[in-house]
């Protein structure tokens, strides 16, 4: 690769970086939990063992077993699956609803423009928990009504992102050429311009993970998440909410799972986002 | 100025038409109807029964008829009935005037809102700006790594172990409701002494979240002030450091600040769902969290309208303070 191209730049810049490249590899890890859950998991997540309820951390239940005597190592490998999904699934959704509008904002302008910016206003006046709570209590739990519930009421920060770029991308000389040439809108907004403008989504996108990841877990904490039998780190916490007295790992290891997947998405995106932005490659040698 | 908030409360009303018509095409829209759990579990109703009982309830019209029969009521502040058994006028289970004014379920999620908001302001600009001034100390690095884990750190999570430690562990404070048992027998500082332990997890959980983005921001916006000509001016001056910083920079680094803080109401709103549910707070957001699973829709519908306006009066709030501290956008207006 020439050592001057813009990837080997950026991606050096990156590496440079050790905070981001430690998220990156926890979240390469979780990746690999995830995947590989069947065959890493001391035990059946869902194996029901009366005679070791409650256990403490030991040899057998690394991280102790829950008030059915499962294992919660087990349980919360199981749960890394959820959490990804969700996070990946929603995210998605959520970037393409938001690039969708975001670009037809910043190329149409005037009233189109107009009328989905008042749009991308009054969903960021609501008080999304509540309505997701609603929908969710009434549509039910399953973890794709959660992805796609999570997806449908995160997409605005990514539509005011893209409309931006396009407002000021549209006026750029290689937007007019591609006219020139005889380019029709649609063509000129996903070939030329959306190219141009991936690089902040794609940090907003890791950023966004992490949030759906915290919501799909404040969800399985409050009940109406993802339902048990199947393992989730927040229902794991819900137990761990029941039997606080008694049983301090229930509530300790999911927490300390979810909160160092944030951090890792946040530290990851957070270094993308400096690595890829030019303004900043001088300011780092001051 | 007066001209611009009358133009503002006016761009309210559409707004909150949008969040309402939103809000309500959605509850009525999902699968299920509230008439369904009345009537499951009992084998006997007749499909006339059921119809009977939709039309009780006004189920039976066109949506947007609903709607508008809706917004008809709303605009004499009346909220309709609850679905639950009580029958009780929802507004009357949100605003309960027979109970004091601190025990009513809106002044509960409020109270405690408000108190944290300021609680965040107070801390999280002078943490911005000494490490803005202190940049790349000890003390800044430190407070960078706290903001980054407490901006990761699930707040419900953070709860469990706040309890764990200060309610059960060492026994300082409680860990649920909003009172003890024995409040009534307690003398008058006392009782306002027991509120105020209540309080102190509560708050505290609901600032955090917000405490760390809000310090970072008003960190990275007083380094981009201070990088400023004028700001390099008032040093040449002979200014001492002290009022350099807290007069020259302060006002034009709390503007994105105030930017955030608006932004971030909706979410304290919110997460007052999860925070009355984890410390047993009888507040709007366990009230919603009720009425979500017994399909109450008044109550439901009542609860999003206010936590909406709620929003958009602090939005207002957040502006009004833009033009305190920017007298740019006051002469434009």
């Amino acid at each position: 690769m020439d050592r001057h191209s813009l990837i080997s730049i950026t991606w050096r810049r990156f590496l440079k970086n050790r905070l981001a490249v430690a998220g990156g590899v926890v979240v390469a890890a979780l990746v690999l939990v995830a995947v590989l859950a069947p065959f890493i998991s001391p035990y059946n997540p869902n194996d029901i063992d009366r005679r070791h309820i409650l256990e403490r951390p030991g040899i057998s239940h690394l991280l102790g077993t829950d008030d059915l005597g499962r294992d919660v190592l087990s349980r919360m490998i199981w749960g890394a699956r959820i959490s990804l999904a969700v996070g990946f699934v929603a995210v998605g959704i959520a970037t393409c609803i938001g690039i969708l509008f975001g670009a037809f904002a910043g190329y149409y302008g005037g009233w189109t423009d107009r009328i989905i910016t008042r749009f991308i206003d009054i969903m960021l006046t609501i008080p999304t928990f509540f309505l997701i709570l609603t929908v969710i209590a009434f549509i039910g739990s399953s973890i794709w009504n959660i992805m796609i519930v999570i997806g449908l009421t995160s997409w605005m920060g990514v539509a005011r992102l893209v409309r931006a770029e396009f407002l000021s991308l549209k006026e750029r000389d290689f937007v007019t050429a591609a006219r020139a040439l005889g380019a029709g809108s649609l063509r000129i907004i996903f070939r030329h311009i959306m190219i141009n403008s991936m690089a902040p989504v794609l940090v907003s996108a890791v950023l966004g993970i992490a949030g759906a990841v915290l919501l799909e877990s404040s969800l399985s904490f409050l009940g109406i998440g993802v339902q048990p039998p199947t393992p989730t780190w927040g229902n794991i916490l819900t137990l761990g909410k029941d039997n606080l007295e008694i049983a301090w790992w229930l509530s300790v290891f999911p927490g300390l799972a979810i909160l160092i997947t944030v951090l890792a998405y946040n530290l990851l995106g957070e270094g993308v986002r400096d690595s890829i932005d030019p303004r900043l490659w001088d300011s780092e040698r001051r | 100025m007066l001209q611009y908030l009358l133009k503002r409360l006016a761009e309210m009303i559409p707004t909150l038409i949008g969040i309402t018509l939103i809000s309500f095409t959605i509850i009525h829209l999902a699968p299920g109807k509230p008439t369904d759990i009345l009537t499951d579990f009992n084998p006997k109703i007749t499909p006339e029964a059921r119809e009977r009982l939709e039309k009780y309830y006004g189920l039976d019209k066109p949506l947007i008829v609903q709607y508008g029969l809706w917004l008809k009521r709303i605009v004499k502040l009346d909220f309709g009935e609850s679905f639950s058994t009580d029958r009780r006028p929802v507004l009357d289970k949100i605003w309960d005037r027979k109970q004091p004014l601190v025990d009513r379920r809106l002044f509960v999620t409020f109270m405690i809102n408000v108190i944290s908001m300021v609680v965040i302001l107070l801390i999280s600009i002078p943490i911005g700006i000494t490490s803005a001034t202190h940049r790349n100390s000890l003390y800044d690095k430190v407070m960078t790594t706290t903001v980054f884990v407490g901006f990761a750190m699930p707040s419900f999570w953070f709860a469990l172990l706040l309890m764990l430690l200060f309610g059960i562990s060492l026994g300082w404070l409680p860990i649920s409701g909003l009172k003890s048992m024995n409040y009534s027998s307690l003398s008058a500082p006392g009782q306002a002494l027991d509120r105020i332990s209540h309080l102190v997890l509560p708050v505290f959980i609901a600032s955090f979240g917000s405490l760390a983005g809000n310090s970072r921001y008003m960190r990275s916006s007083m380094l981009e002030v201070i990088r400023q000509d004028y700001i390099t001016v008032a040093r040449a001056k002979g200014l001492p450091e002290k009022v350099v910083v807290y007069r020259h920079a302060l006002r034009n680094a709390l503007l994105p600040l105030i930017t955030l803080v608006g932004l971030s109401i909706p979410g304290l709103i919110g997460g007052s769902v999860i925070l009355e549910s984890i410390f047993g707070i009888p507040g709007m957001g366990q009230l919603l969290f009720m009425s979500v699973m017994t399909r109450d829709y008044p109550m439901i519908m009542c609860i999003l309208t206010i936590g909406a306006v709620l929003t958009l009066v602090g939005n207002l709030l957040a502006d009004i303070g833009y033009m305190i501290v920017d007298p740019r956008i006051r002469t434009h207006s």
